[in-house]
């Protein structure tokens, strides 16, 4: 497959090919994280320690982001006692969190992901479901699948 | 194609499934059916102002100042959490877009395998591992999702909503993982406010029948006969709440679970999310993480709306490639600086949308803006396969 080299020469030479989706992992509880799982659909696309990699930094900063602690009760009783008023001037340390998130996802997909012909969507778009990972295709090609109707078998539990 | 496609920008809220209604362009959500909610705000500001207006005078002069200044502190307290829970997102799951239940159903068909015609198939169930406890997810047919555990659907409401724990009619909302809180000291402060409404009634009728006389004092203070009626009333039903919501948090669960009785009795599984000791549970619900809301009910999107057949027209851009949004800077995410200004009306609110605009600008700004993604079958009625099964799954 083509490399391309960024973002904008993906969306403007490239099709969307298909999907694909990374679960939540329950393991632990509700906290948030996912799983780390390879789906098969990226073998051909990308190595597996990246994609591991970028996983797991995502599940590191949501378990910073929702972990309770000092900080957390220190936060909570704060903010009970000016009746969560103090958030019209103060960020939530969950938000600071997402911003970091967004940060790391845009960079992996400049540096990562779109030389790849692939794109991170930041699981907040997606109500902290899902990692949904684009595939893209060169236009130009015959492309290897013709939409999402090829995917079978995929992602077994 | 004779017709005049005209996109028009829209904020999300606007064209978000389910049975909300918003008010203040986006920044209050609140369930469709509000009548006793405002029945409750009566009787709150009522009993209050009647407290103010006879009892305090008389109080301030004879005991203490302190005590009408302690009662609007604690009336302040209560309307700042009834408005918290009754204004802000329960926790509510957006839909799964068409790729994503597209994606879910092929793999739930893997997983069934072939059914032999005639059959029906197997119920849509995941089974997950928590803390060494099996759980079962259940799929959400109007959602289209398999609902994450602790999570339920709101019939009232027509959302998920995450560690669902009752729909609220008093405060107008569904009760749910980003609001139970709120809820929860909305009603401890209410119970504390209901007591000292009517303690401070009692000394004041007592200390002023020693100088005129008990028929005299009701004559002078007709208030405190309403007051007394109405707290006594409540203070049954708030604090006996108070009280059942104080066990749930002490054993990590919700009012559902309770209902439902998922986690008591032999045969079943044991509740995977306590952590087996009172003050963990209590401090994780009252003291764990503000979690953001995942509904990003301000911002923009585009909107594609037919106008009069005049001359022929190419179709909008919207219907274009569908480049997943984060691609996409420039027309849907330019927040207007209004979103900036701090309302009067939900403090909290405002802020996840001020995040997530700033959480959006780093993004590359190009051009072309995604297909507004409405799920086609967002509403049961339009599959009524789906709507019957899932009146049978809820």
């Amino acid at each position: 497959p083509r490399s391309f080299h960024n973002l904008q020469e993906l969306r403007h030479s490239a099709s969307l090919a298909n999907k694909v989706f990374i679960q939540r992992d329950y393991s632990e509880g509700t906290t948030c994280k996912f799983q780390t799982k390879f789906p098969s659909e990226l073998e051909s696309r990308i190595e597996r320690t990246l994609f591991e990699d970028t996983v797991k930094t995502l599940n590191s900063y949501y378990a910073e982001a929702e972990k309770i602690g000092g900080q957390s009760y220190l936060e909570g009783c704060l903010a009970c006692a000016t009746a969560y008023l103090i958030f019209l001037c103060m960020e939530t340390r969950y938000e600071k969190v997402l911003k970091k998130i967004a940060k790391y996802i845009q960079e992996q997909n400049e540096k990562i992901y779109a030389p790849r012909g692939l794109l991170i969507t930041d699981p907040i778009e997606r109500g902290m479901r899902v990692i949904e990972i684009s595939i893209y295709e060169d236009r130009g090609s015959s492309g290897s699948s013709s939409g999402s109707s090829s995917v079978s078998g995929s992602t077994a539990r | 194609m004779s017709a005049v496609m005209i996109t028009r920008k829209v904020r999300k809220w606007e064209k978000l499934p389910g049975k909300n209604t918003f008010c203040c362009d986006g920044r209050v959500m609140m369930a469709r059916q509000k009548g006793v909610f405002y029945l409750t705000l009566f009787l709150i500001i009522g009993t209050c102002s009647l407290f103010f207006a006879f009892e305090c005078p008389y109080l301030a002069v004879h005991l203490s100042p302190a005590i009408p200044v302690f009662a609007i502190l604690l009336f302040f307290f209560v309307m700042a959490m009834l408005l918290r829970t009754s204004f802000s997102d329960p926790g509510v799951l957006p839909r799964a877009l068409p790729e994503e239940a597209t994606f879910i159903e092929m793999e739930i068909e893997a997983a069934n395998g072939n059914v032999p015609a005639g059959q029906r198939p197997p119920p849509r169930i995941r089974n997950v591992q928590i803390n060494n406890q099996i759980v079962k997810l259940k799929y959400c047919y109007t959602c289209k999702i398999f609902r994450p555990p602790r999570a339920s659907h709101c019939s009232i409401c027509d959302n998920c909503v995450d560690r669902f724990d009752h729909h609220c009619p008093w405060v107008g909302n569904c009760v749910g993982k980003r609001n139970y809180r709120y809820f929860y000291l909305f009603t401890l402060s209410l119970s504390l406010l209901t007591i000292y409404i009517f303690t401070f009634n009692i000394v004041h009728v007592v200390m002023r029948s020693v100088d005129n006389g008990f028929l005299n004092t009701l004559k002078e203070t007709p208030g405190t006969v309403l007051e007394v009626l109405v707290c006594f009333f409540t203070l049954w039903s708030v604090v006996g709440l108070t009280g059942f919501h104080t066990y749930l948090i002490s054993l990590n669960q919700t009012t559902n679970e309770d209902i439902k009785g998922s986690w008591s009795g032999k045969n079943r599984v044991q509740n995977p999310y306590s952590h087996k000791n009172i003050i963990k549970n209590c401090c994780e619900v009252l003291c764990g993480p503000i979690y953001p809301s995942v509904l990003d009910r301000r911002g923009l999107m585009q909107e594609d709306s037919p106008v009069s057949a005049t001359s022929a027209a190419p179709s909008s851009s919207s219907i274009s490639n569908p480049v997943p949004q984060t691609m996409h800077a420039v027309l849907c995410l330019q927040k207007t600086t209004a979103a900036l200004i701090p309302n009067e009306h939900t403090p909290e609110d405002a802020k996840p949308s001020v995040a997530a605009s700033a959480e959006k600008s780093p993004s590359p700004k190009d051009g072309d803006p995604p297909a507004p993604k409405v799920p086609p079958l967002a509403s049961p009625e339009t599959d009524v396969e789906t709507s019957i099964v899932k009146d049978k799954t809820h």
